[in-house]
């Protein structure tokens, strides 16, 4: 029996080689030797027992499969069934453990096996210089991404110039300017990114008027957007210059060319999330997934009322409710937009402008009401919400697009012992491993079909003006984006 | 229960820094915090069993028992019988482990304990910033090819 063993240190973090490591399939994009690689019987890659069928540069072909995969202790252990090399009984081990002083990585890759008598020598070479150390290198290479850029971090240098839509005061959408910006290289635990694509959120309204005091004019706005990393701050782990990544977070100035943002708030993006997508989606579409999956954990069955229907979220809660079984209502200020409610899955669909809809909402639900009320319209759809709501329905109020919520009195709330919940998105998103699992559901919903974000309203960045009178006459659907 | 996990790169062969830490009395020629050191009964210093007990350049005293020794992986543990740090159940193993990539080491320390639940966070941080992480400073700047 024939025992290989090498090991390397690669300079990035952990958390970074194993992202890489952990996906069976990954090795055809990083390692040199390997041509081309596909799971079998589209089994997911991180499956223990599937089976990767790839070949190699050299002509030859080769299934392994996965017998065990460790995120706890980063091992991942895997065996030929066969090959057209006279390898047999190869069973191989692939380990990464933390350098904790510095962001480095160990990676320690072992394998045993037989082959013909009078060829150990060339094996051992095949298998240790050929496929691990070659692998190291591939590796290294590959989270390089781009030629010259830093493994890890490039801390410090000079500020960029860039341009932004700025807030000169608080008022209507002449307030916004587009003017230059200087952006500051990141801290610790910052990061520097370049934008392709903001979303544009009606809490941008809100933030402009100064109904939401969250900037001070003049100050750029935008809460969402999607780009590439530009360079990481210190003790930033998870980041790494090239990266696609994304973010929906306070404070506002999103609505840039390029900005410096905490590193906690930002999500690498899957491959399969394009940038104009994660821009449209990532603000709403964890808003979707919190209202739906935290606030109320909407079970199949209920009967939910999605007001604004075809807007950002309201499509979005739409189709994700309609997928989780419930019966959804919508309410919409135009046929038009009843359309697309309805070809997001609304079952049944109330239009008027007049927020008149309790009366709609009683007739098809038998007198019932709807379990769950979504209330993005605020203090002119209050007491129409509470008659349309079922007993021991619960209310929740995370938008008021209409004007704020006067004062709810609690003891009409015991009309029909009902909940009412006044959620915040970034109460839910301040803990990053809550982020984390927010933000991957919304990419899972994605994967597989339940979110189907149709981008219809597409400015360049200095049109942002007219992208909020857009927003706020309510001829718009779906998502707005801005592209710098 | 808690665990302190620290682990570095020494830029010397894993035989070399074996050398050094695979005697378990050897801690005042290789560490920066140790005076001095002895093994208790004249035993030897590689007898399993075996308790070394040590002065801090502080002045505390520890007392510390051999409890598995391997020169084949490269790997020992030691328990603490006696010391002022107010520990209990406390189980350190320091491992070794060659990176082909360049002959050098990869080392591995870690520790798990018992104690107060208020001084958890200023343990973790004495035991893997004061003690593991300065030790492998020091070792490695004695070690420098």
């Amino acid at each position: 029996m024939i025992r290989v063993t090498r090991s390397a240190i690669i300079d990035a973090p952990i958390e970074r080689v194993w992202a890489v490591l952990r996906d069976f399939n990954s090795h055809a994009a990083w390692h040199p030797a390997v041509a081309q690689s596909a799971i079998e019987n589209d089994e997911p890659s991180d499956q223990v027992g599937c089976v990767r069928s790839f070949s190699l540069r050299d002509g030859n072909q080769i299934r392994e499969q996965l017998l065990a995969l460790s995120d706890a202790e980063h091992v991942s252990t895997y065996c030929i069934l066969d090959a057209t090399l006279p390898m047999r009984r190869y069973v191989a081990t692939l380990q990464l453990k933390r350098v904790t002083d510095g962001e480095r990585t160990f990676w320690h890759w072992q394998s045993t096996f037989d082959v013909p008598k009078g060829r150990e020598r060339e094996f051992t070479d095949l298998v240790g210089k050929g496929v691990y150390e070659g692998g190291f290198e591939g590796l290294r290479t590959f989270l390089r991404r781009r030629p010259g850029a830093p493994l890890v971090r490039a801390t410090g240098g000079p500020a960029l110039a860039t341009q932004g839509i700025v807030a000169t005061r608080f008022g209507g959408a002449d307030v916004l300017e587009m003017r230059p910006l200087e952006v500051r290289p990141p801290g610790p635990g910052e990061v520097r990114v370049r934008h392709t694509a903001i979303g544009v959120n009606y809490i941008d309204v809100y933030v402009r008027k100064g109904q939401y005091r969250l900037i001070e004019p003049p100050a750029p706005l935008g809460m969402e957007a999607a780009g590439e990393v530009l360079e990481v701050g210190d003790g930033v782990g998870h980041l790494l210059p090239g990266d696609r990544i994304a973010y929906a977070c306070a404070p506002p100035g999103a609505y840039v060319g390029v900005r410096t943002v905490a590193a906690d708030q930002v999500v690498v993006l899957p491959d399969h999330v394009d940038d104009e997508t994660a821009a449209a989606l990532m603000l709403k579409g964890m808003t979707a997934e919190y209202l739906l999956h935290r606030t109320h954990r909407l079970r199949a069955g209920e009967t939910v009322l999605v007001h604004a229907a075809a807007g950002g979220v309201g499509l979005l809660l739409c189709q994700w409710a309609k997928a989780l079984g419930a019966r959804v209502i919508g309410t919409t200020s135009s046929d038009d937009k009843a359309r697309s409610a309805r070809a997001s899955g609304c079952d049944f669909v109330i239009v008027g402008r007049d927020y008149r809809f309790a009366q709609a909402v009683h007739d098809v639900t038998s007198g019932r009401g709807a379990d769950v009320i979504y209330d993005g319209l605020g203090v002119q759809a209050a007491r129409e919400n509470l008659d349309a709501l079922a007993p021991c329905g619960h209310w929740v109020s995370y938008g008021q697009a209409s004007g704020p919520l006067e004062r709810l009195s609690i003891d009409s709330l015991s009309e029909k012992s009902a909940t009412f919940s006044r959620p915040v998105l970034f109460h839910h998103t301040a803990d990053r491993t809550v982020l984390t699992a927010m933000a991957d559901r919304v990419f899972d919903a994605l994967r597989s079909g339940i979110l189907r974000p149709d981008i219809r309203h597409r400015y360049a960045l200095g049109a942002a003006a007219q992208a909020h009178r857009d927003l706020e006459s309510r001829t718009t659907s779906g998502p707005l984006i801005l592209l710098p | 229960m808690i665990k302190v996990y620290t682990s570095t790169v020494i830029d010397a062969p894993a035989d070399a820094v074996w050398t050094r830490i695979r005697d378990f009395n050897g801690l005042a020629g290789w560490t920066p915090f140790v005076a001095e050191s002895r093994i208790e009964g004249g035993q030897p210093a590689d007898k399993i069993g075996c308790v070394r007990n040590f002065r801090l350049k502080d002045g505390g005293l520890i007392r510390e028992q051999l409890l598995s020794l391997s020169d084949y992986d490269y790997q020992c543990s030691y328990s603490i019988l006696e010391s002022p740090m107010g520990v209990e159940n406390y189980i350190a193993t320091l491992k070794l482990t060659p990176v082909t990539d360049g002959n050098r080491t990869f080392a591995e320390w870690w520790a798990e304990f018992d104690c107060a639940p208020e001084r958890e966070g200023q343990l973790a941080h004495d035991i893997g910033q004061g003690v593991f992480q300065s030790a492998f400073d020091s070792l490695k700047s004695l070690l420098r090819r």
